[in-house]
């Protein structure tokens, strides 16, 4: 397993918006979180990836404990993620966001930088290299010099995913990826997402639109209240008596 | 068309650059040479809090307080303990940095207008204590017969004429410091935060620690600054450690444009000769700059240099229009946003 969650949980003021998780993601695979809005997904992720601090449990990535490591410490461990807003300076250009994204492999300071040193030149070249194969992975790196406001929603969710692959990352959170695009962009996503896992990186994304987690993951959980209420693959989970009645019921209604 | 543009900044430059080191021959009157040597060493703390306000995103009130720490700590040596001069600035200029970054751990706890109110409070604190430790700083009465640097080698600093020269040189090293931060992995980590401290974490960069750096070497650029300006003007007194140098210094900053590289200099060398030349009008010099700091914010966000950006753009945009149609497209649409 790479990343391995147990008895994950945190309150907030009494109330448990992660409650006890035990979750696991194999290498190389797909795995999605579903469930309500509020059912704690995204905090779920926060936890994960060191934006909160758990309550209770353990966090562990390719073997190491991540539990109360801070964001920026598991970033370095392996773990990338994404925002449901993609967060991007809209007035640089793609490549000046991207560049940033290799700074934690890095090692120059600020020293480095007023004395020009052949180790800052040398990692300056590296996070540009880095930057541009990422978005040619990403299939945007003929946007790499318009600036991220001038170019689509689309191609700012692949940027954003870019920019979490120059970290050099052993997993991907995708917080909703697909959010605020249309449905043949969607597709295009999820293409992006099974090629990310052709070469060996494993995913994990947090997504509403059912249609691409279905076509998508290798295995799904579903939160609601914060407790997990069904784990497996997307069949037996879009079969599943208390999903229906949790997610899937309500969806329908809200989409009538 | 790029290199025709980047040539015609480095003609610019070089031509700025010869001016500078013609000024003192231009300028015979004693008067004016001081406005604009005291023009460069607000420039040089407008850098300081660019570093910080402008690249880092962190709107630091406290700014006038470092500034004051490194000039008292020049005029305390050399008035009071008899220092020479060169130590004496090395001093302040580590004392201040160590102090921004001591304070810096227990301000950068707080975030936004609560980082700015504090470190209001920070500024405020440090006048205070300049002002009534009498016996340390000449409290009221300030310290006076601050004196000029000693000599290095063949070169005297005896008057406004070599006092300018040095003051050039500091200026032109703390732009290139500016810049080769702002040119760097540290500069980018630095507008990341800038940008989004959320996404700039997710990133695996250590926002505290970055915010810290930033703020050590602003208050350590400001105590430069400071140590410049005591043995300049060779008298201190505690009302320029004040609340509304500080603010002086954001207008500088905001009328030549917060995050630019050209902005602190713009900046604080217009304002600064604006202000002379409307002494005159006293305190009603307040009641213009109120109004142009409330235009500025609104209509010029990115100050002088935002306004000079637009502009290279729309005639970049205008010279490209015949001969490469995708470039101008794109310009076009950069322009749209």
């Amino acid at each position: 397993m790479l990343l391995t969650t147990k008895n994950l949980g945190i309150t907030f003021g009494g109330l448990k918006a992660v409650n006890e998780v035990d979750f696991e993601v194999e290498r190389g695979t797909v795995a999605a979180i579903i469930g309500p809005n509020g059912a704690g997904k995204s905090t779920f992720f926060n936890l994960i990836s060191g934006f909160h601090k758990p309550t209770t449990g353990t966090v562990t990535l390719d073997g190491e404990d991540l539990t109360n490591l801070p964001a920026h410490k598991t970033v370095r461990s392996g773990m990338a993620r994404t925002f449901q807003t993609t967060n991007l300076f809209m007035e640089d250009t793609v490549l000046d966001n991207l560049i940033v994204g290799h700074r934690v492999r890095t090692k120059s300071n600020i020293f480095d930088a007023i004395l020009r040193t052949p180790r800052l030149r040398r990692e300056e070249k590296e996070s540009r290299e880095r930057a541009m194969e990422s978005l040619a992975f990403a299939g945007v790196d003929r946007l790499a010099e318009r600036t991220v406001g001038s170019i689509s929603q689309e191609a700012q969710k692949r940027v954003s995913i870019a920019l979490a692959l120059a970290t050099e990352p052993k997993i991907l959170l995708l917080d909703e990826p697909a959010a605020g695009v249309n449905n043949e962009e969607t597709e295009g996503l999820a293409t992006l997402i099974r090629k990310l896992v052709e070469h060996e990186y494993t995913v994990c994304l947090v997504e509403h639109k059912m249609s691409m987690v279905m076509g998508l993951a290798d295995k799904i959980m579903v939160l609601h209240h914060g407790e997990k209420i069904a784990e497996g693959e997307p069949k037996e989970v879009a079969s599943n008596e208390a999903v229906i009645e949790a997610y899937l019921g309500a969806e329908e209604e809200d989409d009538a | 068309m790029d290199a025709l543009g980047r040539h015609w900044k480095k003609i610019a430059l070089a031509v700025i650059f010869v001016i500078s080191l013609f000024v003192p021959f231009f300028v015979q009157n004693n008067y004016f040479l001081g406005v604009i040597i005291l023009g460069y060493i607000w420039a040089i703390a407008t850098y300081g809090l660019n570093i910080l306000l402008g690249y880092t995103g962190q709107l630091s009130l406290g700014h006038a307080g470092f500034f004051g720490i490194g000039a008292y700590t020049v005029g305390v040596l050399t008035v009071g303990y008899e220092f020479p001069f060169w130590p004496s600035l090395l001093i302040a200029v580590i004392a201040s940095s160590v102090l921004g970054f001591l304070i810096g751990i227990f301000a950068l706890r707080t975030r936004n207008e609560y980082f700015a109110i504090f470190t209001l409070g920070v500024g405020f604190v440090i006048y205070l204590v300049i002002e009534r430790w009498e016996g340390l700083t000449g409290g009221a009465l300030g310290l006076i017969g601050v004196p000029y640097p000693e000599g290095i080698g063949p070169i005297q600093f005896d008057g406004p004429g070599s006092l300018y020269y040095l003051i050039l040189g500091f200026l032109i090293l703390t732009i290139y410091i500016a810049w080769s931060i702002a040119n760097s992995l540290v500069g980018r980590s630095f507008m990341a935060i800038r940008n989004s401290e959320e996404l700039a974490a997710a990133t695996g960069i250590n926002v505290g620690r970055a915010k810290q750096l930033a703020f050590a070497i602003s208050t350590g650029v400001a105590g430069l600054a400071g140590g410049l300006y005591a043995t300049y003007i060779g008298f201190l007194g505690p009302a320029i450690v004040n609340v509304p140098t500080t603010f002086e210094i954001l207008l500088y900053l905001l009328v030549g444009g917060m995050g630019s590289l050209s902005g602190p200099l713009v900046g604080a060398f217009l304002v600064t000769t604006l202000f002379q030349f409307l002494q005159q009008f006293e305190a009603y010099r307040l009641v213009i700059l109120g109004p142009l700091v409330v235009i500025i914010i609104i209509f010029f966000p990115k100050g002088l240099a935002g306004l000079w950006h637009a502009a290279e753009t729309r005639i970049r945009k205008r010279m490209n229009k015949n001969p490469a149609p995708d470039e101008s497209s794109e310009s076009a649409k950069e322009e749209a946003r």
